[in-house]
């Protein structure tokens, strides 16, 4: 169906899509329901990653024992996803596929390098989240296609913690600035890898390169790792919060995930 | 009187606000829910831009949609009615519900399309095809003033709506003799009360009648009068149903554009028309933003802290058309000094038009941006003095022994104790510990601040600002009226001739008369006649019925306890003297008793038993007029608003310097309205008014763009507080009964709005005092905090660099 | 279109266009108008219904959704005219609300917590009706309401009204 009308619109959890409608700033010419498509739902733990079918509610998510011990970073975001009831209805698949810069399920994707499945036609096509959102709510989606599943990859072996933090009026508005964090210790409490995603304070969400290897992530050092991570960082104005602001307060909570992510792996492993 | 009011059985008690019981069931009835058979709807054609000469309307391909009834536009409207009302003086100001000739704010309503369904008149509006020739536009009032500035109104001439000088007493001698002067400049910012249900009106025309009925979600004096004298109509020719629930107001619901529009076409077409706001269009084009307002302030002091005198600028941004709006520079001036003693007043009361969205009046009508001005000004004063804010204020406050006080400006305060309600605020924080908690908050890397604010609420709604400002306009005094019956059974009904947004006026009402009657207020039916069956009123604005509409109920019930004295009197032979009321019953010497039930046969079955002269039936009723609101100005001076009630906020603020997401970490006020009412009512008003000032204060604004768009117009954009955001608030209360009251109730409408952004502002200062900076305007965003506090890091590095 | 909606345990077949939202339908379609329209862009929680156990807002929502869904409105909460449950008692107790507007709305955002968690803290109520935007009461009282009720039910061993959890509603 989708394939053969090019006005055509998936509806999933409505949460975003609905407003545009009542807005009138969207008049697709069809809509399709996925929310009902079992094959677009559910939660499979497999060898290669955890796939989340993109139907699948935010709020089954969050309550999910395999998302919470295979996907912490996920179960630390999705509480900031909205309110209950915007849970109860909206979608992960949805909010990937929506591509808004400040939604936290993106964060997540891209940071950890998930795989974001459509389907197009007979096909399946599947992009790096970090190559998949190009701008605010842009993204590589196929034409006609349908986002069927989102694959996180699991959780790595050893000493992990994680982060997530975000800064907004409201708290449960879409952030300001947004940052994520996961890290893998030694058994020494060095850091075997570290990588950080800066939301919200651009067009997409990014994921920052460091190189932390042997660090031992103390306060200072990790002020000095954030700094060199965003360097580029570019951050844009609106009514709410100037640019300036962005680039702060993504650098402030960027130190904080990171530190939260140690502090979490050196607990857990006591 | 607090002696008296111990002896209450009914008021002051926390019983249940009765109203409650049909909206917890989703009983209430709100104008949405009226369904009338037949009905049509309405859709508009918004105006694109902030100026714009209308060249060309095209509604061919509109009306030919499926459903459409009825397209008219600005020039059509205009030809068939009057213009609306203008408070001001400013007869070429003229205001109409569509735009006519020009569009002069960007989503003004051009055209208004009818059809069977809502969706279907959508539809077709996006049909409609307007040709727009772009103007020049202002937006910004200082702009406005300017010789070069566009006109809004041309045939106005400028865009000076209002533009007066009061000066009450030797202010010149008294900035001569004082030590010290400062200057301050203070923004509040374009917000509003903005209610979770719109605006909305169902009007119905009865061409054999010849009668307009309306229901509507209103609140506003002289609607019905309005309504007949935009449309022609003789007053007795429109109904305005009273007993609809408003979901919500605080001012703003004062949809007279809407029920003129509706009420044309329920004539035009015959049929019920409906015209409910989306949410676009109220935020938009529902004309109900609030005061934005620049002061300038001079003030002159002395070194022990005293301060002599105030100049105030008010300059006032009412957007593109007159309306009553500007008026709310008018109510300030009966609390123009707020609650100090300040010797002499210059005050510049200037309102102009702008290209924006039109200014209504909202909570408090001007008081909390002024209140907000004065504590900032305050707070200056004691920053210059290196005076502690506490006691600067303690110096300059009214005491409690010289009430009543006339303050500069004629009005005279009814009374007070302003020492003791800080005194028992600071006692419940134990300010010693707040202050602790905040240097520890401080020494912890954390920017801390605690905030005070001391202010009145003028109660009790006169309108005396109105002709204080028009001399055209001799409106002296603004009644309300309560009406009771006692039928044949001897069951009571009060009628109370408003419609209510959540104040409780029904408990209000029979708590009352259940008080003065001696009778179960439960046991009391409230009714709410028509307008056509309503004794006068004014509605429930400038925090008044509490004292309006409560006194007039008291006072009815009173003239009937006298009919049933004089009744019982009669039957029983004994003198008056001689007998008391109690427990809804007579009681004469010696046991003698004549009970609720007698008395009720004797007024509507006995007539024989009637003193001579008595007419049968047992009712009474009472139109109030405000207690010393009769005086028409002089000298440019008024006794305004009869009860000033008192709040002192009181707040610790917290935030880290970066993120600088302001945190409450206590909220604690002390409020004196009087005797209360109904606890659990006074307690609603003041929580929800504070949380209304936090918006104020930190999240709200209708702010535009550039080109002159609203860029604030859903609710992911203007930001009202939720329930993360406002804190558990600590209400510390007094009891400073009213001399000009029933009860020595005050108002309490209003209350907690009107101080909670000068506190907020004020904890936010303290926290960022050290670095010398200030943030005077409304709201204040977590991002200018950060961006103001890294720019003073910066410079102050620099120094040390250096 | 045609749906069969099932609205407080009763089935009822409307017909409605594709792009009415349950809100809309509720209240046009099905005559109960205790759900109201505050923003219609999902904003402000006065539409909020419980659907499965969980609150939802309506205007959110296609009607056509709605098909088969158990679909709960503030109407559905006491069987019997003039009689309340105890969250509503609560609220009358506590006066948590003023105008009423929002208050349907809040009455169920609080049942939607309750159904999963019987012994709610401040910071649980506050998160639970966020999405709930109240501009009258300033939230103190609808709070201390909800406690109230929580606090009562506990002390009754029940739940709040068992058939709107979604196993009763299946069963
Ligand atoms: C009050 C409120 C607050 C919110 N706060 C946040 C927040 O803080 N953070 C946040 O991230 N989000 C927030 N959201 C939005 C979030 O709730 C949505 O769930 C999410 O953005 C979209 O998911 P959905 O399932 O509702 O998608 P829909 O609204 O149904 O669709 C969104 C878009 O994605 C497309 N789409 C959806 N699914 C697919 C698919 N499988 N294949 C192809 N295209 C598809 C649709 O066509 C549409 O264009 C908020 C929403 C509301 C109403
Ligand atoms: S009307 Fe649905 S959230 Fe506001
Ligand atoms: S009670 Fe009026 S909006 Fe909540």
């Amino acid at each position: 169906m989708l394939a053969h009308d090019p006005e055509a619109r998936v509806l999933a959890g409505g949460q975003t899509l609905m407003p545009m409608l009542a807005m009138r700033l969207s008049r697709p010419s069809m809509l399709v329901d996925i929310t009902r498509l079992d094959e677009l739902r559910g939660i499979d733990v497999a060898s290669d990653g955890v796939a989340v079918g993109a139907a699948t509610v935010q709020a089954h998510a969050l309550r999910s024992s395999d998302i919470a011990s295979e996907v912490p970073l996920l179960a630390k975001a999705l509480p900031n996803v909205g309110h209950p009831p915007t849970r109860a209805r909206g979608t992960i698949g949805g909010s990937i596929a929506h591509g808004d810069p400040s939604a936290e399920i993106a964060l997540v994707a891209a940071l950890l390098q998930a795989e974001i499945v459509f389907r197009e036609g007979d096909n399946d096509v599947s992009f790096k989240a970090e190559e998949f959102f190009i701008g605010p709510m842009v993204t590589m989606a196929p034409m006609g296609g349908c986002l069927t599943r989102v694959v996180f990859p699991k959780r790595p072996e050893g000493r992990v913690g994680t982060g997530f933090q975000e800064v907004a009026s409201r708290r449960s508005d879409y952030a300001f600035a947004s940052a994520a964090a996961q890290v893998v210790l030694d058994d020494d409490g060095e850091c075997l890898s570290l990588c950080i995603g800066v939301g919200s304070v651009g067009d997409f969400p990014v994921r920052c390169d460091v190189d932390a290897a042997g660090s031992r992530l103390t306060d200072d050092e990790v002020r000095g790792i954030v700094e060199d991570a965003l360097t580029d960082l570019e951050t844009v104005e609106d009514l709410h919060a100037t640019a300036a602001y962005r680039r702060r307060a993504a650098a402030e909570l960027a130190r904080r995930v990171v530190r939260e992510a140690r502090d979490e792996a050196l607990e857990g492993s006591k | 009187m607090t002696e008296q009011s111990s002896q209450n059985r009914f008021v002051s008690q926390p019983r249940r606000v009765r109203e409650d019981r049909r909206f917890v069931a989703g009983k209430g009835r709100f104008v949405a829910d009226i369904d009338i058979p037949g009905t049509l709807h309405v859709a508009f054609v918004a105006g694109t831009y902030a100026a714009a000469r209308i060249e060309s309307i095209d509604t061919s391909a509109a009306l030919d949609m499926p459903g459409v009834v009825d397209i008219v536009t600005g020039d059509q409207l205009a030809a068939e009615i009057a213009p609306l009302m203008n408070g001001l003086d400013t007869p070429k100001v003229r205001r109409y519900p569509l735009a006519v000739g020009d569009v002069r704010y960007a989503g003004e309503w051009v055209c208004a399309v009818v059809a069977e369904s809502r969706e279907q008149a959508e539809d077709a509006a996006d049909l409609v095809r307007v040709r727009y020739a772009k103007r020049d536009f202002v937006l910004d009032a200082e702009e406005a003033l300017t010789r070069e500035a566009p006109v809004v109104h041309p045939d106005h001439g400028s865009n000076v709506l209002l533009d007066k000088t009061f000066v009450w007493g030797g202010v010149e001698e008294d900035f001569d003799r004082s030590d010290e002067k400062l200057s301050l400049r203070v923004t509040w910012g374009r917000n509003s009360t903005v209610p979770i249900e719109t605006f909305g009106v169902v009007a119905k025309w009865d061409p054999w009648e010849r009668i307009l009925d309306v229901w509507a979600s209103i609140q506003m004096p002289k609607y019905a009068d309005q309504i007949a004298r935009a449309l022609g109509l003789p007053g007795n020719g429109v109904r305005v149903h009273y007993d609809v629930d408003v979901g919500g107001s605080y001012g703003v619901k004062r949809g007279i554009k809407h029920t003129v529009l509706a009420g044309f076409f329920a004539r035009r077409l015959g049929r019920p028309i409906r015209l409910i706001e989306d949410r676009i269009e109220n935020m938009r084009a529902g004309d109900a933003h609030g005061p934005e307002r620049i002061f300038d302030i001079d003030v002159a002091f002395n070194r022990d802290g005293t301060v002599r005198s105030m100049k105030m600028r008010a300059l006032d941004n009412a957007g593109a058309y007159a309306g009553r709006a500007p008026f709310q520079l008018g109510k300030p001036i009966g609390a123009i000094v707020g609650p100090y003693r300040i010797n002499s007043v210059q005050y510049h009361a200037l309102s102009v038009t702008t290209n924006k969205t039109v200014e209504e009046a909202v909570r408090g009508f001007g008081q909390s941006p002024t209140n907000y001005a004065i504590e900032t000004m305050m707070d200056r004063v004691a920053a210059h003095l290196g005076m502690d804010r506490l006691e600067l204020r303690r110096r300059n406050l009214i005491r409690k022994e010289q009430f009543p006080y006339l303050i500069p400006s004629g009005t005279t305060y009814d009374s007070g104790d302003y020492h003791t309600v800080i005194d028992k605020v600071l006692l419940h924080a134990d300010y010693d510990a707040l202050v602790a908690e905040r240097d520890r908050l401080r020494a912890e890397g954390q920017c801390a601040g605690i905030g005070i604010a001391a202010c009145l609420e003028p109660s009790g709604g006169n309108s005396s600002f109105e002709p204080l400002l028009n001399e055209k306009n001799r409106t002296s005094t603004w009644m309300e009226s309560v009406r009771i019956n006692v039928d044949a059974t001897g069951a009571v009904i009060v009628a109370i001739h408003t419609t209510s947004a959540g104040q409780g006026h029904e408990t209000l009402a029979a708590t009352v008369v259940g008080e003065r009657l001696q009778i179960d207020p439960d046991a009391i039916r409230i009714v709410r006649p028509d307008s056509l069956e309503s004794l006068p009123g004014n509605s429930p604005v400038g925090s008044r019925m509490a004292i309006m509409l409560g006194g007039a109920a008291a006072r009815a019930a009173d003239t009937l306890r006298a009919q049933i004295l004089q009744i019982a009197s009669h039957v029983s032979g004994i003198a008056e003297e001689k007998l008391t009321y109690r427990e809804a019953a007579v009681h004469g010497p010696d046991g003698v008793v004549m009970d609720w039930a007698e008395i009720v046969d004797v007024t509507h079955r006995r007539f024989h038993d009637l003193p001579e002269g008595m007419s049968p039936g047992l009712s009474a009723q009472h139109i109030l007029q405000v207690p010393t609101g009769t005086a028409l100005p002089k000298d440019g001076k008024v006794q305004m608003y009869p009860c000033f009630s008192f709040e002192f906020h009181l707040v610790l603020i917290a935030f880290d310097p970066i993120l600088a997401k302001p945190e409450i970490r206590r909220y604690v006020i002390g409020h004196d309205c009087g005797t209360v009412i109904n606890p659990h009512i006074v307690r609603g008003m003041t929580l929800g008014g504070i949380a209304h000032g936090i918006g104020a204060a930190l999240l709200e604004e209708f702010a535009y763009d550039d080109d002159g768009q609203l860029q604030t117009q859903s609710f992911l954009d203007y930001l009202m507080p939720s329930s993360h955001e406002v804190p558990n608030v600590e209400i510390v209360h007094h009891c400073t009964p009213s001399p000009h009251t029933e009860f020595g109730q005050k108002g309490s409408g209003e209350s907690g709005y009107l101080g909670a952004p000068a506190a907020i502002s004020g904890a936010i200062h303290d926290a960022i005092a050290s670095r010398g900076i200030t943030l005077d305007k409304l709201p204040i965003r977590m991002s200018a905090i950060s961006d103001a506090i890294a720019a003073a890091d910066a410079v102050q590095k620099k120094g040390i660099d250096v | 279109m045609k749906v069969e909606l099932k609205v407080n345990g009763r089935a009822s077949e409307v017909d409605v266009e594709p792009r009415k939202s349950l809100l809309d339908c509720l209240r046009d379609d099905l005559d109960l108008k205790a759900t109201h329209a505050g923003c219609e862009h999902g904003v402000c929680g006065a539409c909020t219904v419980i659907i499965d156990g969980q609150a939802v807002r309506s205007c959110l929502v296609l009607a056509v959704q709605g098909d088969g869904l158990d679909i709960r409105t503030a109407e559905g909460l006491t069987d019997c005219a003039g009689e309340l449950d105890i969250v509503q008692d609560a609220f009358c107790d506590t006066h948590g609300l003023q105008c009423g507007y929002c208050t349907s709305g809040m009455i169920l955002a609080a049942h939607a917590l309750l159904l999963e968690n019987q012994a709610p803290t401040q910071d649980d109520i506050r998160d639970a009706i966020s999405g709930n935007i109240c501009r009258c009461t300033g939230y103190g009282q609808i709070i201390e309401a909800v406690e109230l009720a929580a606090d009562r039910l506990r002390q009754r061993n029940a739940r709040p009204d068992e058939a709107l959890s979604a196993e009763r509603g299946m069963a």
